[in-house]
């Protein structure tokens, strides 16, 4: 078990040195363990005199937990919390209390005082206030690196996005131009097929932009779906029939091997972009005069669906990329086929929200099989 | 026989390697316009093989094709048959990670095996100047 262990640095504001040695006696070098969070903290503590000395400190450095004395002789406990509050500074404060009045709690809690502990107090209770200030500091730090790399991963994300977008704009401007300069004379068939690229060119922003709103919606609903009693069968046949034209222009066939009973329930929308999916990128990704098979069958509580090709496959490295956002199999084979780099990105992020697996198995040149557990909820 | 001394035999030929076709066509468009015969390769392979069959007098080859080297390869692989070559390499590096190529020093250039190096989005303009000025 790879258990971190931090230090936690706890300062104790206390005018009576009694006081100060105890907490330093009972907390310095303690160690407490947070299981669930995997954790483990040693206690380093310092002990200051008064308010003062502890706000010239706190510009220098700042300890993860504060231990304040309500009454000090100058600037007291209220004091120094509005001193940090003023500077901006947020710590994990306990007050220590001679006599707790609800007053003094009211406006100290509005000031940003975690916890109170009320003198006289026992080394147990101490060690048990500072335990769950402690925990505090842990899930706030938590917090914050979680929030960090979401930051990130949408960073990349929206870069990449943005490269995407970009380039189909980069060639259509170029074309735009040229057709504007009339580069290539004044005929104008010889602009056809440039105004022919701008056409492919536009319908895969319009694809891309597609996919990334199905992605957004995936990602933004949960909870908000509308799971329904759905023949998959049928869904699966106007997925079919959606790739129908595509298909037969290649003289691909697909075959449908979902019983009429195979119900789920589940979010149609859903449904319909996974179905979707999988049996565009059968199609994309084979070769001509092919074939596409989707099977379902009820595995216990799941339903699993087969979609098998006998397409260009794909390398065991690639396979293990697939399902990166944006990361397109680049290659001899695919250097002609269109796509977003969204579609298995979105295939992936429903098979999670429906508790269930996806995995591939794929031969270079023979074919792809997708195999998809979904959970029926 | 030979001498035929028709304008034709002084048409300079330009190879351009990118696997974008959109960019190939356009940049050929450009260079046709500029009075260049272009022949046109989507990826280091064909290159190649087109390399094998007819001459040409310069190379602009696109930096990050499907093999991400590949246009280092192929850079290589035509200076290797023809130090004289003048090559223009076009590469999206600068834009997405940051690599200048822009202040090559002598030695880079020895090793990245071009005699130029634009980066992507090109301005078309900028090609033909570059290509006209090698092969002058």
């Amino acid at each position: 078990m790879n258990e971190t262990v931090n230090t936690v640095t706890i300062w104790v504001v206390d005018d009576e040195p009694g006081m100060c040695r105890g907490a330093v006696r009972t907390l310095n070098g303690w160690t407490d363990s947070f299981t669930d969070l995997d954790e483990k903290i040693v206690c380093d503590v310092l002990s200051m005199k008064s308010g003062e000395e502890f706000l010239e400190r706190i510009s220098t450095e700042q300890p993860h937990i504060l231990l304040l004395d309500g009454k000090l002789p100058g600037i007291d406990g209220i004091g120094v919390l509005e001193q940090l509050h003023k500077r901006g500074i947020s710590l994990v404060t306990i007050m220590i209390t001679a006599y707790a009045t609800l007053d003094k709690a009211v406006e100290a809690t509005k000031l940003g005082a975690y916890d109170f502990l009320a003198k006289p107090f026992t080394p147990e209770e101490l060690r048990y206030a500072v335990h769950k200030a402690a925990r505090n500091v842990i899930l706030t730090r938590k917090a914050r690196q979680l929030e960090e790399e979401q930051r990130k991963v949408r960073f990349n994300f929206i870069s990449v996005l943005a490269h995407e977008l970009k380039s189909p704009l980069g060639a259509v401007e170029g074309y735009v131009n040229i057709i504007r300069s009339r580069q290539a004379g004044d005929a104008l068939a010889d602009y056809d097929h440039m105004i022919e690229r701008i056409g492919v060119r536009v319908n895969g922003m319009r694809k891309l932009i597609g996919d990334l709103l199905d992605l957004t919606r995936i990602e933004a609903q949960t909870g908000k779906r509308n799971p329904e009693q759905l023949d998959l069968r049928s869904i699966a046949e106007s997925a079919a029939e959606l790739q129908n034209e595509t298909a037969a222009e290649r003289n691909i066939a697909i075959h449908l091997k979902i019983g009429s009973e195979l119900n789920i329930t589940a979010d149609s929308g859903e449904m319909e972009m996974l179905f979707n999916n999988l049996l565009s990128n059968a199609v994309k990704y084979n070769r001509d005069g092919g074939s596409v098979t989707l099977s379902g069958v009820k595995a216990g509580k799941n339903i699993r669906l087969l979609c098998t090709d006998t397409g260009i496959g794909m390398t065991e490295e690639e396979t293990g990329r697939l399902f990166t956002e944006f990361s397109r199999i680049k290659n001899e084979k695919t250097r002609f086929i269109p796509g977003s780099g969204l579609g298995l990105s979105i295939v992936h992020k429903i098979v999670t929200l429906y508790h269930g697996s996806i995995s591939v198995s794929s031969v270079p040149d023979e074919g792809t099989t997708f195999t998809i557990e979904i959970e029926d909820t | 026989m030979i001498m035929k001394g028709t304008p034709m035999s002084k048409v300079k030929t330009v190879l351009i390697v990118d696997d974008d076709e959109d960019f190939l066509l356009q940049q050929q468009v450009y260079l046709e316009k500029a009075g260049y015969q272009v022949l046109t390769a989507p990826g280091r392979k064909e290159a190649q093989l087109l390399v094998e069959k007819e001459k040409i007098d310069c190379a602009v080859i696109d930096l990050m094709m499907e093999e991400v080297d590949g246009g280092f390869v192929l850079a290589h692989h035509l200076k290797a048959a023809n130090p004289a070559l003048p090559v223009i390499m076009v590469t999206a590096v600068t834009s997405e990670t940051g690599l200048n190529f822009g202040t090559m020093g002598e030695g880079e250039k020895k090793w990245v095996k071009a005699d130029v190096v634009l980066a992507k989005p090109i301005r078309y303009e900028q090609l033909i100047r570059e290509v006209q000025r090698l092969l002058a």
